[in-house]
C-alpha cells in the first residue's frame, strides 16, 4: 500500500504498530472515497485508539486525524482521555484547540473541547475564553457555538464586568442582531453585578422603545420588550410605555405587524385602551363591517388578518381563542 | 374528509419591484433598497407576501406585479456571487444534523459596488443583518417573479417535484459519495437516514440487496455496549443511534427491526443521562436538548422508555424555552427552530408538553416564515429549507395539543383563578399533579398521538412553505437552460446535499398534510401545491419516520 508522503505509515515511532482499516464489510453503503492520506491516518489512529494507549504518540496521532475531519468525535473522546493519563500541560492544549476552531467555527466537538478544558483550567481562562469568542462573533454576529461558549463560561468562570457593554456595542452595530438582544436577556436577568430583573426592567424598557422606534420592523426589541415582562403580565399592562409605544408606531404606520400584535396581547390582557388609539383605529374598523362591530380586540385581529397575510391561520385561529376568552 | 379550506386559504398575491441599491463600506450611507410589496389590501404601507393561490386555479388576486419595469435597474448586490465560499458539500456540524444553521454567511459586503446613485447621506446605513436578508429576498424575488408571470399551465409545470431526480440523487449516494464527504465520516448512519427516509417519502422501494447492506452496515456500527457510532469502531452517539435506528425502522423488515440490541441501547441510553436529567450526546459529550429527544425519541420509538430515561428531562427542557417564545439548546441560549422542534417533540413523547409556555411557543414558530414563504432558524436571520422541517413539524405538533393551549390561554387570559378542575385541564392526560410516575405508561404516548386529531387547522401558511419548498429549496434555473437538479438545498445560491433534501421534503410532507383532521388522511388537491403527483407519504411527526413505517415498527416491539 503506498504510504502519503508525511504521514504515520513513514513516523518511525509508529513503526511497530499495525493499522487497522475500517470494517465497512463487503458490501460497503454511503461508502466515502477516502483520500489515500486519511485513510492512512484513521487506519492508524483505529490501531491505537482500539488498544486504548494513552501516549504521547497517541496524542500526535489524534491531532493528524481532527485536522483531517475535526467533526471526528471518536479521535476528540480519545484525546481526552490521553491528556488525562499524560497530565497535559492544558494551556497549550487551548492554543491548539483555538486555531482549529477559527477554520471550523460552527463544529459542536470543537467547541466541547473548549468548554471541557476551560472547566478543568477554571476561572483564570475566562478573559482568555471572552476573548476568543468575541473574535468569533467579530466575523458572525450570530455563530451560535460561540454564544452558547460565551454564556457557560460567564455563568461557570465569571467575566461579567463588561457584558451589558458588549452588548451596547453590538446592537449599535446590528440593532437587527437577535443573539445580542438575547445576550442581553442573559445579562440582565443572571449578571451578578447588575440587580436582575426587577431592577434592570425599567431602564431596559427605554433602551428597548428607543431602538424599536428607531426600526418599528424589527422584530428582535419588540420580543425582547414582551421578555422583560415575562410572568408579569399586570405589570405589562399596567406600564404606559408599552401601549404608548404601540399608540406611537400605529400613528404613523397603522399597519405594523409588530405593534398590532402587541397590542394585542394588551387588550387581550384587559388594557383599556385610550381614546387616541381607538381613534387611529376607528376608520379602519369602519371599512368592514365584520370590524365596526367586533370589541377591540377582535378587531385588531382582523386587521393582522389582513395586514399579514403570511399568517392568515394563525391570526385566524388567534380569533377563535378570543371568542372563548369573551363569551 | 375533512379540512379547514375555504377562509384559512384566503391569501393575497405579492409582486415585488426591486429598487436599486448601493451597498457600501462601513463609512458610507446607502440609500434604501426599495422594496415594494404589493397586496391586496389596500393602505399606506403593505405587508404583502409573496405568494400566489395557485391551488385554487385562479389569478392571484389584486394588481398584479409588475415586472422588471425599465426604470428599477435590479440591485447589483443581488447578483453577487453567494457569500463566502461554500464547501461543495455544506455538512451539518457533525454528527448531529439537527440544528445548526448549515448557511456561511460571513463579514458583510464591504466596500465593493458601484453606486448607481449619490450615496443620500440623510438616509441610515443598512446592517449585516439588513443586507444579507435583501440579498436573499432578492435571489426569491427573481424566482417568484416568472412564477407569477407564467401561465397557469407553466405554473403547474414549475411547482413539480422532480420526483426522478430526487430519487438519483438520493439513491446514488447510498452507494458513492466522493473524497469531500470525509468531513461526515463520523455521521455516516445520518447519511443513511437522509437518503432513506427521502426515497421512502417519495414511496421508492429499495433493492432488498441494498436494504440488507445498509442493515449489516449499521450493525457495524453498533456498540457491543449499545448505542450506535458515526461508523464502524466509533464511539456511540445520541444522534447517530437516533439516525440508525429511524433507518433500520425505514427499512422496515423483520431483520432490520430485530438487529437492534434494545437491551444494551438501554443501558447506554441510561450512561448518557447526566444528573441535571438531561443526556448527554456521548460519553463525555456535550448535553443539550437535542440529545435530549434522539434519546427519547430512539427511546419510545423501540419501546424501552421508562421513567428511570425519562426524569428530569422534561424539567430540562423547559428550562431552554426563551423569553422570545421559541427554545434553545441549553438554558439561556437563543431560541432556535431545530431546538424548538426537539425539545417539544421530547415532550410531548413524555406526556409533559403542558411544561412549555405553548401560546408563546405557537407565537414564536408563526413569526419564523418570512416573506420568502420559508421558515427562518432565527428571530432575523435567513430563510433555510431545511426548517421547513425544524419550524413546520414543530407548529403542526401543536395542531394536537389544543386542549393544553386553551387551558393555558385560560389560566392566562382570565381574571378567576383557575380551579381545581381547570387544572387537571391543562393537561393532555389528566392531573399533572397527580401523575404518579410509577403508573405512567411511557410506550403508548408516540402511538396515541397519531390516534389523535389535529383538533384546528395548521397555524402556519403549509402552501407558502410549499411554494418555497418546490420553487426555491428545488434547483431549477430558469434563465437560459432549464436544469433540473435532483436533491434540494438551504436557499437559491447555496448547493444541494443530503441534510436539505431529507429536511425539505420532510417539511412538504408536513405541510402537506397539516390541513386534514385525520393524520391517516389523504389531503385534498387544494392542500397540495402543484400537481397532485407531488403529494408525499406522510410522516410521524415525533420521529420523522414515514407513519406505516412507525406503525410497522410499533407493532414489533409492542411484542413483549
Amino acid at each position: 500500500m503506498e504510504h502519503a508522503k508525511s504521514g504515520p505509515g513513514s513516523w518511525p515511532e509508529l513503526a511497530d504498530v499495525v493499522p487497522v482499516p475500517q470494517d465497512d464489510g463487503p458490501s460497503p453503503v454511503v461508502p466515502i472515497a477516502y483520500r489515500d492520506d486519511f485513510r492512512e491516518v484513521m487506519d492508524y489512529f483505529r490501531a491505537l485508539y482500539f488498544a486504548g494507549e494513552r501516549s504521547p504518540r497517541a496524542l500526535r496521532l489524534t491531532a493528524e486525524a481532527i485536522e483531517l475531519n475535526p467533526g471526528n468525535y471518536t479521535v476528540w473522546h480519545f484525546r481526552r482521555l490521553i491528556l488525562e493519563a499524560l497530565d497535559s500541560d492544558l494551556l497549550e492544549e487551548m492554543n491548539f484547540v483555538e486555531k482549529i476552531a477559527e477554520c471550523n467555527p460552527k463544529n459542536y466537538q470543537i467547541w466541547h473541547h473548549k468548554r471541557w478544558l476551560a472547566e478543568k483550567l477554571g476561572p483564570d481562562v475566562a478573559n482568555k475564553e471572552h476573548e476568543f469568542t468575541m473574535k468569533i462573533l467579530a466575523i458572525d454576529a450570530k455563530n451560535y457555538h460561540a454564544w452558547s461558549h460565551r454564556q457557560w463560561v460567564l455563568q461557570a468562570l465569571g467575566g461579567w464586568e463588561s457584558e451589558l457593554q458588549y452588548c451596547n456595542q453590538l446592537l449599535e452595530e446590528d440593532v437587527f442582531n437577535n443573539s445580542a438582544w438575547n445576550q442581553r436577556y442573559l445579562v440582565i436577568t443572571r449578571s451578578p453585578i447588575l440587580g436582575g430583573l426587577t431592577a434592570m426592567r425599567d431602564s431596559e424598557v427605554d433602551y428597548t422603545i428607543e431602538a424599536i422606534l428607531a426600526n418599528p420592523q424589527n422584530e428582535s426589541p419588540w420580543r425582547y420588550l414582551k421578555g422583560l415582562y415575562k410572568g408579569e403580565n399586570n405589570l405589562l399592562v399596567a406600564d404606559e410605555r408599552i401601549s404608548d409605544v404601540c399608540l406611537k408606531i400605529l400613528k404613523t404606520d397603522w399597519s405594523c405587524v409588530f405593534a398590532l400584535s402587541l397590542l394585542l396581547d394588551l387588550l387581550r390582557l384587559g388594557l383599556q385602551p385610550s381614546d387616541e388609539l381607538k381613534a387611529i383605529l376607528e376608520p379602519i374598523r369602519n371599512s368592514d363591517p365584520e370590524m365596526a362591530d367586533a370589541d377591540l380586540a377582535t378587531a385588531v385581529c382582523c386587521i393582522l388578518q389582513k395586514c399579514d397575510p403570511l399568517r392568515i391561520n394563525y391570526w385566524s385561529w388567534y380569533k377563535t381563542t378570543l371568542s372563548s376568552q369573551i363569551s | 374528509l375533512g379540512e379547514w379550506g375555504g377562509a384559512l386559504m384566503r391569501c393575497g398575491a405579492g409582486g415585488i419591484q426591486s429598487g436599486r441599491v448601493t451597498l457600501a463600506g462601513p463609512a458610507q450611507r446607502v440609500p434604501w433598497l426599495d422594496i415594494r410589496r404589493i397586496a391586496t389590501f389596500p393602505g399606506p404601507r403593505l405587508h404583502g407576501t409573496w405568494f400566489a393561490s395557485l391551488s385554487l386555479g385562479g389569478d392571484p388576486r389584486g394588481r398584479r406585479p409588475q415586472h422588471t419595469a425599465s426604470r428599477n435597474r435590479r440591485p447589483q448586490q443581488a447578483r453577487a456571487q453567494p457569500s463566502g465560499g461554500d464547501p461543495p458539500l455544506t455538512p451539518a456540524s457533525a454528527p448531529a444534523a439537527v440544528p445548526m444553521d448549515s448557511s456561511t454567511q460571513p463579514a458583510p459586503a464591504t466596500g465593493g459596488d458601484p453606486a448607481e446613485a449619490p450615496a443620500d447621506p440623510e438616509l441610515p446605513r443598512l446592517t449585516v443583518t439588513q443586507v444579507e436578508q435583501m440579498k436573499v429576498e432578492a435571489r426569491v424575488a427573481d424566482i417568484y417573479r416568472v412564477l407569477f408571470g407564467a401561465a397557469p399551465n407553466t405554473k403547474s409545470i414549475m411547482l413539480e417535484l422532480w420526483r426522478d431526480q430526487h430519487i438519483e440523487y438520493l439513491t446514488h449516494g447510498l452507494r458513492h459519495l466522493g473524497p469531500a464527504f470525509h468531513v461526515l465520516d463520523a455521521n455516516r448512519p445520518w447519511l443513511c437516514y437522509w437518503m432513506v427516509h427521502p426515497l421512502t417519502l417519495l414511496d421508492e422501494v429499495l433493492d432488498d440487496d441494498l436494504e440488507d447492506d445498509i442493515v449489516d452496515f449499521l450493525a457495524r456500527c453498533q456498540d457491543k455496549d449499545g448505542g450506535y457510532g458515526g461508523g464502524p469502531g466509533q464511539l456511540p452517539h445520541l444522534a447517530t443511534t437516533y439516525a440508525a435506528v429511524n433507518t433500520l425502522v425505514t427499512i422496515g423488515s423483520e431483520r432490520a427491526l430485530s438487529s437492534i440490541n434494545r437491551d444494551n441501547l438501554y443501558k447506554f441510553m441510561l450512561r448518557m443521562k447526566d444528573e441535571s436529567g438531561a443526556f448527554r450526546m456521548h460519553d463525555g459529550g456535550e448535553i443539550d436538548v437535542r440529545a435530549s429527544y434522539t434519546a427519547i425519541s430512539v427511546a419510545s420509538l423501540v419501546n424501552i422508555l421508562d421513567v428511570e430515561l425519562a426524569k428530569g428531562v422534561g424539567d430540562f427542557i423547559a428550562r431552554c424555552q426563551t423569553y422570545e417564545g421559541g427554545i434553545a439548546g441549553e438554558p439561556y441560549a437563543e431560541a432556535h427552530g431545530g431546538y424548538t422542534f426537539c425539545g417539544l417533540a421530547a415532550l410531548i413523547l413524555l406526556n409533559e408538553a403542558e411544561k412549555l409556555d405553548l401560546p408563546s411557543l405557537i407565537d414564536w414558530v408563526a413569526f419564523r416564515q418570512g416573506v420568502e414563504c420559508g421558515f427562518q432558524g432565527r428571530t432575523n436571520k435567513l430563510v433555510d429549507g431545511c426548517y421547513s422541517f425544524w419550524q413546520g413539524a414543530a407548529i403542526a405538533l401543536t395542531q394536537k395539543l389544543v386542549m393544553i393551549i386553551d387551558g393555558q390561554l385560560k389560566s392566562l387570559y382570565c381574571c378567576k383563578k383557575p380551579s381545581e378542575e381547570d387544572a387537571c385541564g391543562t393537561s393532555s392526560s389528566g392531573c399533572t399533579s397527580e401523575k404518579s410516575s410509577s403508573a405512567v405508561d411511557y410506550a403508548k404516548f408516540g402511538f396515541d398521538f397519531t390516534q389523535r386529531s389535529n383538533q384546528v387547522g395548521p397555524l402556519f401558511h403549509n402552501i407558502a412553505l410549499q411554494q418555497y419548498i418546490l420553487l426555491c429549496a428545488q434547483i431549477t434555473t430558469t434563465s437560459v437552460k432549464q436544469v433540473l437538479e435532483g436533491g434540494l438545498r438551504d436557499k437559491p445560491g447555496k448547493n444541494r446535499d443530503h441534510y436539505h433534501s431529507c429536511y425539505c421534503l420532510s417539511g412538504l410532507s408536513v405541510s402537506q398534510y397539516s390541513a386534514m383532521i385525520d393524520s391517516e388522511s389523504c389531503p385534498l388537491p387544494q392542500h397540495v401545491l402543484g400537481p397532485y403527483s407531488n403529494l408525499l407519504e406522510p410522516i410521524h411527526p415525533l420521529y420523522n419516520v414515514v407513519l406505516d413505517k412507525y406503525h410497522t415498527a410499533h407493532e414489533f416491539f409492542s411484542k413483549e
